[in-house]
């Protein structure tokens, strides 16, 4: 599945994570200074929300070389489990959110011991199968998520009595979520655990042979992509005020692990590209209705033949192309 | 509660005909793992095609049964080979997960290009000879349970014999056990990973067309039968021909007492049960090490 990233050493690593963070913050923050539509901050909402899933996918995938299925799951899992809080038991949104997080996390936790003994196509099996079984529960325990109606009216999050229901104000929580949820990753591919997660992903004996825990690791990155999923899946939730079971199904786990692949593995922006791109296509291709899948099927064929690394690293390859040749010329 | 012993033999009959058809598909799956290590998320929509286009020639032109089937497995064979061709071919240096998102385009892509073409609407088939039931001690046969049984039956024979006994069936399994060695004594590699999609095109072809008259005809039928046929890849072991089959009827018994006892838990029963082997032999029914 693709090669290891490389670490980076030294102060360079340093001023590279910050500065990316940075950069992330500032861009993600500033936007609705540019774009003031409503319907672009809507779409930018919808971005920041895969980008968190995205990350945590980009984590397991990438840096740990799992493969999740049913990720999906875990979204649904974090949207009912928030919805259900505030609604059927009328507590407060933040404490669904909490309940979100928390939930889903275990049970990342609970089914990852087992499942992450599976290797490869098994593995991804394994996930698509557990994705199937909380699809069907939430559909089937009515009492607890009003089956195939869907939930209604989930209260929107509040800052000390102002509830953010406008586009700006849950953009703005969406996009602090996906700043901390930045630096979390890069913070981690830069420590140890990262470190062992690469090894991991190289070769899982090798790692074990130098000591490193392959099975803790592991499990603690699903757990936290579990989490993560389970964060957007809540953020989900109360800004759309509306969930349903369906949209948490083997389609948009596909989705997810379309944009992580899209983007380009193993790279925090590769996870934003991957995020921004996907749901940007699928929006636009809505005005050509029936053709729409027709031609994202086609675009995801023709960027993986043409840009194998993802997006980002594609660009990268073209302006260093570029570069080369100019710098060819020079010489010649 | 625990079914009765004729509805026992009821369940028995529709799971090993549904498994047998998913059997069809898990080799499909296994075929072109074998040749190029990835999982073909398109298999799904080879069934739907040759469902829909065995369809399409037996009700809509009006041509007789076993010419329809022909014509459907016929362009669906092709399907694969031109898919392999024009989308895998171009990428095979590519990772595994990349060429995987390939097929995962291909399938998005086709499912579109079915929704144009035939609608949105479940179709019917005719069935291949009646739909009287014959009585089985107990249970109820429709002759489409014995043709399914039946030609799925002589597909693995004859899919056997020609791994086993012939020439381009050897070179397929060199080129499965290691592509290199096998390009080495001069088997064209590329040729074989390419007749490996054409042959998982005239399986998928052929399961969509049999089970047509039972299942009707659906532009995105294949996500649910591509998924069971995955899951019964799996649970037989991935890469092993009589573990797909084994894992399919398998599968099949398991989803068909399942609907006896709670039809809206059949999937839930049939994947927990899947993953339940899976965590006592993480490699499948008969699979043989973790890669």
């Amino acid at each position: 599945m693709g090669k290891a990233p490389r670490p980076r050493n030294g102060m360079k690593r340093e001023i590279r994570r910050y500065g990316s963070i940075a950069l992330v913050a500032v861009v993600a923050l500033g936007l609705p200074q540019v774009i003031r539509a409503e319907y672009a901050l809507h779409l930018a909402t919808i971005i920041g929300i895969n980008t968190i899933i995205v990350l945590g996918l980009n984590l397991l995938m990438g840096y740990a070389g799992q493969v999740s299925l049913g990720q999906a799951a875990f979204v649904g899992i974090g949207a009912y489990a928030s919805a259900i809080v505030a609604v059927k038991a009328g507590l407060s949104p933040w404490l669904g959110l909490g309940a979100g997080v928390g939930l889903s996390g275990l049970t990342a936790a609970i089914v990852g011991v087992p499942l992450l003994k599976l290797r490869g196509h098994y593995l991804a099996m394994g996930t698509l199968g557990f994705g199937m079984i909380v699809q069907i529960v939430l559909v089937q325990w009515e009492k607890l998520t009003d089956g195939t109606i869907g939930m209604m009216s989930i209260p929107p999050l509040a800052i000390a009595g102002y509830a953010l229901e406008s586009a700006s104000s849950m953009y703005y929580l969406v996009a602090l979520c996906v700043v901390l949820a930045v630096t979390l990753a890069s913070n981690i591919i830069d420590s140890r655990v990262g470190r062992a997660m690469r090894a991991v992903h190289g070769s899982e004996v090798a790692a074990e042979t130098c000591g490193v825990d392959t099975a803790r690791y592991k499990l603690q990155v699903f757990i936290l992509s579990g989490a993560m999923a389970g964060l957007a899946g809540s953020l989900y939730a109360h800004r759309e005020t509306f969930i349903h079971p369906d949209t948490f199904g083997f389609h948009y786990s596909i989705q997810l692990v379309v944009m992580a692949v899209l983007g380009g593995m193993a790279s925090i922006w590769g996870a934003i590209f991957g995020a921004g791109a996907v749901t940007i296509i699928g929006e636009e291709l809505r005005q050509y209705q029936e053709y729409s899948t027709i031609i994202f099927g086609a675009v995801l064929i023709v960027i993986m033949i043409f840009l194998p690394g993802g997006i980002l690293r594609g660009i990268g390859d073209l302006v260093g192309r570029i570069a080369g040749v100019r710098l060819r010329r020079v010489r010649g | 509660m625990i079914p009765s012993a004729p509805y026992l033999l009821q369940y028995l009959v529709s799971g090993v005909t549904l498994g047998s058809i998913y059997g069809m598909i898990a080799l499909g799956f296994t075929l072109i793992h074998n040749a190029t290590g990835i999982v073909n998320f398109a298999q799904g929509e080879f069934v739907a095609y040759g469902a829909l286009i065995a369809i399409s020639c037996s009700g809509t032109f009006g041509l007789p049964m076993p010419l329809a089937v022909l014509i459907a497995v016929v362009c669906v064979t092709l399907l694969g080979a031109v898919l392999e061709r024009v989308a895998i071919r171009p990428a095979r240096r590519s990772s595994v997960i990349t060429l995987i998102m390939i097929t995962v385009g291909a399938s998005i892509l086709l499912r579109g290009i079915a929704m144009k073409l035939w609608g949105p609407d479940a179709l019917p088939m005719r069935h291949f000879s009646g739909e009287t039931p014959m009585q089985f001690a107990g249970a109820s046969v429709l002759p489409q349970h014995l043709w399914i049984m039946g030609i799925v039956l002589v597909t693995m024979l004859s899919l056997w014999l020609l791994g086993d006994k012939t020439q381009v069936g050897k070179a397929m399994r060199a080129c499965a056990m290691d592509q290199e060695a096998a390009q080495l004594v001069g088997i064209p590699a590329a040729r074989m990973v390419m007749l490996s999609f054409a042959l998982s095109g005239l399986l998928g072809g052929l399961a969509g067309a049999i089970v047509a008259p039972l299942a009707m005809g659906l532009y995105n039928m294949g996500i649910m039968l591509g998924l069971k046929g995955f899951a019964a890849a799996i649970l037989g072991g991935m890469g092993n021909p009589m573990g797909a089959v084994l894992g399919g009827v398998l599968l099949g018994v398991l989803e068909s007492i399942g609907a006896g006892i709670r039809s809206e838990f059949k999937d839930a029963i049939a994947f927990g049960v899947m993953l339940v082997v899976l965590l006592a032999k993480p490699t499948g029914l008969l699979g043989r090490r973790a890669r």
